[in-house]
């Protein structure tokens, strides 16, 4: 039987330090410096990622929980911060033929967790780049 | 509609423990957090309020108002207190963050008269937050 529950958001930061560069194979040289300019530079540059994770759910009456809190940062530390952190974006296989754009690390990020993790709902995933520049992806259903 | 926020800190000391539950499940479900003496955070409170402008004032809400029922309703009540010992509420409830985000809507919501409440957000850490809309969900339904 259904029964009403409160619902809640949980939002859980994480950070990890990557590098890339952004280049597409489709673009000529010029087109490619004159779109990307100095993120184009072929030896890379890299970030400090920050990783904004929300989820949301009722909230459980026996532990006051959308979620526990093990759980959520045992996945995303296990299948987010150790794959990408310390690592080159242009050499893994997500981004082999997609440009490592923060959009497009959004929405890699936003499918590993919508695919792996099941105790809560994903609502969205949030990257700083740096402290002026952040994305959000909401999914395909996203507002 | 326009969107007001008002940011309030708070510090207080918690634990999480079921009584319904076993001593080794407490310590499983809650882990560091399950220790009856206690711990404590610096919480960050975010208000946000929605309404129309106020073609006289300019105002969404007078903000001393809000100041004052955040202060009254919440601050005073929580600041410097032991969520379990101390407020009502958590007598009964779990004072996670979740639990605090919707204690302090349901405390906030009814007071506010000129604005209407659209977000609780409260930070137990720069690094975990929970918002409260005043939603409800079908069980089962995360």
């Amino acid at each position: 039987m259904k029964t009403k529950s409160i619902k809640a958001h949980l939002t859980r930061r994480y950070l990890f330090s990557a590098s890339h560069r952004l280049h597409s194979d489709e673009m000529s040289e010029e087109e490619n410096r004159a779109t990307y300019g100095k993120c184009n530079n072929p030896y890379g540059h890299g970030h400090n990622y920050i990783i904004e994770v929300t989820v949301s759910g009722p909230v459980d009456d026996h532990t006051g929980m959308v979620c526990n809190l093990v759980d959520l940062d045992g996945f995303v530390h296990l299948h987010v911060v150790e794959r990408y952190d310390h690592q080159n974006l242009n050499l893994l296989p997500e981004f082999a033929s997609e440009v490592p754009t923060t959009e497009n690390l959004c929405i890699a990020i936003y499918e590993i967790v919508k695919r792996g993790f099941n105790k809560a709902h994903l609502d969205k995933i949030r990257i700083e780049e740096t402290m002026m520049n952040s994305f959000e992806y909401l999914g395909e259903d996203g507002r | 509609m326009v969107y007001l926020t008002r940011k309030a800190e708070f510090s207080a000391a918690h634990y999480y423990h079921n009584p319904q539950f076993t001593a080794d499940e407490n310590q499983r479900v809650f882990g560091k957090c399950n220790n009856p003496n206690g711990h404590g955070h610096n919480y960050t409170l975010e208000v946000t309020v929605k309404g129309a402008v106020d073609p006289k004032s300019g105002f969404v809400v007078d903000l001393k108002q809000l100041k004052d029922v955040m202060s009254r309703e919440v601050l005073d009540a929580l600041d410097h207190r032991f969520l379990n010992k101390e407020v009502p509420e958590f007598f009964t409830k779990i004072p996670t963050t979740e639990n605090l985000a919707i204690v302090i809507w349901q405390r906030l919501a009814p007071k506010l008269n000129a604005a209407q409440l659209h977000r609780v957000r409260v930070y137990e850490t720069p690094d975990l937050f929970v918002d409260f809309y005043g939603e409800a969900c079908d069980r089962g339904a995360a």
